[in-house]
């Protein structure tokens, strides 16, 4: 196998892209990637996305976008786990160019969530249809049941929890692609309008388009393209019950945990190397319960932690210098992609105002449904 | 959506509460071919009684388009006496009610109509007991 690296990204801006269409926001991203790259052909193409059949009744996406972005005739796959699309898109790609079989490999991700009626039923299909939505429970309903087993066990405050939203709202004033950079304080949080209890609108990702891309090719040419490449250090991926009901614990995420163990191994480093972390926070429990299940805290520790400032510029690790899922927007499919991103643009001391300081070590961590799947991703500066 | 042609398969679990009992001990509620611990694939068809304790629950408050006239509504997740798990709405009770660690019984219910064209589904709910 060989080393791999990123020698371009581009992305969107994630929000409401109501005058762009599917392939107008992937196009936008991967052309972005490509100029950043200083390139104009790829090997390969591969697409994260979770539903743009029932989003926009458009399937057979890898092909669309190849076509879309001027390289008809490349081989295209697409790539499907739910919200860690993304994540699996750039693992995917990785292991094209790792193995030989392609250079130039761009790896994508996109969603366009705003063109559709029932996002909820949309959303709900990556959980067990038929023994969990067909009952009714929402994908927010599914994080609530975490978050209540969670304070229950643990006495997780709802001013702890809150804490998390806030804390990435705070980090996405700086991030320019963000899709609501503003600040929330505890009574924005604490009077939103209930979703599922005890969460509330602002414990919530939001809807929202976007698309990002980045390109790899071999360590050894990255130099041809770039100045500053990062190597993909390491890539841990793994999969867990469909169903919540299912986790054996309900407060525990094992596919996270055994990403993650599967990444550090490959990259043979541990959580006190890692300086920054992208993580899932689709609901503000799953950034409290990923943050432990990745060595950052111990059980039942993370939501008090973050709510001191651990979790910040100065604290332990920085958790979402991007703004995170919650602040920066959720394009499901996008979003693992984009969170390799931040990590490139923090490795490569581009990240203006929100960069953290002598970064060496990042991850990304993405997530599919209640913990169906995960990737973990920790890149490094060269 | 149209899911019905699928229906009558679902019928001994939705139904009947049909569940798979492994030769290991697991009970699995949705039935499988093969246990996810031990793997052992030698099984046989069981009834759960249909008594339980909720593990955990939360209240809907925004729902899907088919559910979204009920909220808002409880739902848990359930640990049956065989040791099953499920997730069900929780019905008949204030929704402020439904508690970790209350015991529950499924109950045989209206799910939800498919459109106002489409077959009336039923199935399991729990009530508090």
């Amino acid at each position: 196998m060989r080393d791999v690296a990123i020698i371009g990204v581009g992305m969107t801006k994630f929000g409401e892209l109501w005058n762009q269409s599917l392939r107008d926001i992937f196009a936008e991203a991967a052309l972005k990637a490509m100029a950043n790259a200083n390139i104009k052909e790829l090997d390969a193409l591969y697409v994260g996305c979770m539903s743009s059949g029932l989003y926009v009744y458009q399937e057979h996406l890898a092909s669309v976008m190849a076509d879309y972005i001027g390289q008809a005739g490349i081989p295209a796959t697409r790539v499907e786990s739910a919200c860690a699309s993304g994540g699996l898109s750039v693992r995917s790609a990785y292991l094209e160019v790792a193995s030989g079989m392609s250079d130039i490999v761009l790896a994508g991700g996109v969603e366009k969530m705003w063109d559709t009626e029932d996002g909820t039923f949309v959303l709900a299909t990556a959980s067990d249809q038929e023994f969990e939505a067909f009952n009714g429970v929402t994908f927010p309903g599914l994080y609530a049941m975490m978050a209540n087993a969670y304070m229950h066990r643990y006495g997780l405050t709802r001013e702890e929890l809150a804490a998390v939203p806030i804390k990435n709202h705070k980090h996405s004033v700086n991030n320019p692609n963000a899709q609501y950079p503003f600040e929330l304080d505890m009574k924005a949080v604490l009077s939103a309008s209930m979703v599922a209890e005890p969460l509330r609108l602002m414990d919530c990702s939001p809807i929202t388009d976007g698309a990002a891309a980045v390109i790899l090719c071999p360590l050894d040419r990255a130099k041809e393209f770039t100045d500053k490449p990062i190597k993909i250090r390491g890539i841990g991926s793994a999969t867990g019950p469909i169903a919540l009901h299912d986790h054996k614990d309900l407060t525990k995420l094992d596919a996270v945990r055994l990403a993650a163990e599967r990444a550090y191994k490959m990259a043979n480093l541990k959580p006190s190397d890692i300086s920054f972390v992208e993580v899932h926070d689709c609901f503000s429990i799953a950034e409290i319960i990923v943050a432990e299940e990745l060595g950052f805290f111990e059980y039942g520790k993370a939501g008090k932690a973050i709510a001191e400032g651990q979790a910040t510029y100065g604290g332990k690790i920085v958790i979402n210098p991007s703004g995170g899922l919650k602040a920066k927007g959720h394009p499901v499919g996008a979003t693992g992609v984009a969170q390799i991103i931040e990590n490139v643009e923090q490795l490569r001391g581009d990240a203006g105002k929100r960069q953290v300081p002598n970064a060496k070590f990042g991850m990304a961590q993405n997530m599919g449904g209640s913990g169906g799947s995960s990737v973990v991703h920790i890149l490094e500066a060269m | 959506m149209a899911i019905s042609p699928r229906y009558t398969r679902e019928i001994p679990h939705r139904y009947r509460l049909e569940a798979q009992k492994f030769k290991c001990g697991t009970v699995s509620f949705a039935t499988r071919y093969i246990c996810p611990d031990s793997k052992c694939t030698e099984s046989d068809k069981i009834t759960l009684k249909g008594t339980g304790t909720i593990l955990s629950y939360t209240v809907v408050h925004i729902a899907s388009d088919q559910f979204a006239k009920e909220t808002p509504f409880a739902v848990a997740i359930i640990e049956t006496d065989e040791g099953a798990r499920l997730t069900a709405q929780v019905v008949d009770c204030k929704p402020e009610d439904v508690k970790i660690g209350a015991k529950v019984e499924m109950v045989f219910r209206k799910i939800m109509e498919e459109g106002a064209s489409g077959i009336i589904n039923y199935g399991y709910k729990a009530i508090l007991v």
